[in-house]
């Protein structure tokens, strides 16, 4: 008999869980807010106070589909184990956990030269604290873009929230940024890079594809 | 005489010079090291005793909140430095300089996780828009030109207005007192009141109303809201004057949805 209430009770769990998890995929994955991404609060209200439990179950099913649940904390990253009102507070958000391979951005309408403007211009206000003017990172982006796709590419990394500007001219990094990029691991990697090629992608060549 | 008016003047003017370097490093997001703090309190001490009138007094003041900005820049600066995302910004222009496009966008791509999400349209939205199509009408006659109907001047008293719902009838600060009043009277001895007995009504209409001018009563400071995060209710404390939250506090915004079904609930509620 004990035997059986055991299972019955272990099956309502499932259950349980299986209806949290359908409704923290609908929350998380169909845009709710002009920006993507959850508030912890707002999936407190909708899947209860254990939300980070159904969260973890929920990146273990994705990690099969190379997706994970990021969260981003507000400010700095807590070193320890998050607090509730901090996780209450953080943002979630469903992304990539692996990474693309080159061929693949192009479905995503963006160009090589794209990426790399976009990696030039993260980097470098990631290395001047978060802030640098704009026009600095224009004149670097000139180096490997035509003179007349920067501003058009430095509009669309600010539209698509990897970088904010400010009435300064002041560029900043800005949530998209803090949501797909390790930024960390980006200069790591940018240091240990010796270049081996020389400018072997003509942006001609590009236009022509 | 003349000689304390010549000092007043070269101090403010160097006072002003501090001022105009502070605020171009913290706009231009220069070396906040540029500024020598300890120089810059030698000459504020200096001039201190000479100032008298209120603006004189301000802008020592303002120069001091300008170097206290100046300070927290440099001590933000020597956290990061200290933090293992710094890195010589010289270092990094160099490297990007010499690594090709292709480099650049191959590195990237190792430490770039997009997000994931979908924009698809509902049934319900669906339906909506084909009944918003429907009754649309052709673009031709949208844009019909009709020409301005020419009328002779004439009055109008303050009631026909009235009438005509050009001009309401009291003020809407009269009414803003008035539903304070019923509110000071709701809650009587009990301090607080649940924030839908107060706002529900009898109709749907009328709670909008109601929940429309319960919002500026807590905006303008003829109430406040509690929330108990806990119980998840939220009550409604009015305030015996007027409180001017301005400047003494962080004010923040609370959205509540006050929509059919809430109300529905509610008054299932109090049928209950």
């Amino acid at each position: 008999m004990d035997e059986m209430e055991e299972r019955l009770a272990k099956l309502k769990k499932k259950a349980y869980y299986t209806r949290k998890l359908k409704r923290a995929t609908h929350l998380l994955f169909y845009r709710r807010h002009q920006k993507p991404g959850v508030k912890g609060w707002e999936l407190k209200r909708g899947l209860g106070v254990d939300y980070p439990k159904v969260l973890k179950i929920l990146d273990s099913y994705l990690e099969k589909l190379d997706l994970e649940v990021k969260t981003v904390f507000e400010g700095e990253k807590p070193a320890e184990k998050p607090s509730r009102e901090q996780l209450d507070k953080a943002r979630f958000y469903i992304t990539l956990r692996g990474s693309l391979a080159p061929k693949e951005t192009k479905m995503m309408g963006w160009r090589i030269d794209d990426i790399a403007g976009l990696a030039t211009a993260i980097s470098y206000v990631t290395s001047k604290k978060g802030k640098a003017p704009r026009e600095e990172v224009e004149d670097l982006l000139r180096n490997k873009l035509p003179g007349w796709r920067v501003d058009i590419n430095m509009n669309r990394y600010i539209r698509s929230g990897y970088l904010a500007e400010d009435g300064n001219k002041q560029l900043y990094l800005d949530w998209r940024t803090r949501a797909e990029i390790d930024q960390k691991t980006l200069v790591e990697l940018l240091l240990s890079t010796n270049s081996l090629e020389k400018e072997d992608y003509d942006y001609e060549e590009e236009i022509s594809d | 005489m003349s000689s304390k008016r010549q000092r007043k003047k070269i101090g403010g003017e160097h006072l002003q010079r501090i001022i105009d370097l502070c605020t171009s490093i913290e706009e231009k997001g220069l070396d906040p090291f540029l500024v020598d703090v300890e120089d810059i309190l030698e000459v504020v001490r200096e001039y201190f005793p000479e100032w008298e009138l209120p603006e004189e007094l301000s802008l020592d003041a303002e120069t001091i909140h300008r170097l206290a900005s100046i300070i927290k820049l440099q001590s933000d600066w020597l956290k990061h430095r200290s933090t293992s995302l710094y890195t010589d910004p010289f270092l990094i222009e160099e490297k990007i300089r010499k690594l090709t496009k292709v480099e650049l966008a191959n590195l990237f791509l190792e430490v770039w996780h997009p997000i994931v999400e979908f924009e698809q349209i509902s049934p319900h939205s669906l339906t909506e828009a084909i009944k918003y199509w429907q009754g649309l009408l052709p673009i031709d006659e949208r844009w019909l030109q009709t020409g301005p109907q020419k009328r002779e001047a004439g009055t109008v008293t303050r009631e026909e207005l009235i009438k005509q719902k050009i001009l309401a009838e009291n003020t809407f600060s009269e009414d803003l007192e008035a539903f304070w009043d019923e509110l000071k009277e709701k809650v009587g001895a009990n301090e607080k009141i649940l924030y839908w007995d107060f706002v529900g009504a009898n109709s749907y209409n009328e709670t909008i109303q109601r929940a429309y001018l319960t919002s500026f009563l807590i905006t303008y400071g003829y109430a406040t809201l509690e929330i108990d995060r806990l119980e998840e209710e939220m009550f409604i404390k009015p305030y015996e004057k007027p409180v001017s939250m301005l400047g003494k506090k962080q004010v923040v915004s609370i959205p509540v949805s006050i929509s059919n079904e809430e109300w529905m609930k509610w008054k299932r509620g109090l049928q209950n």
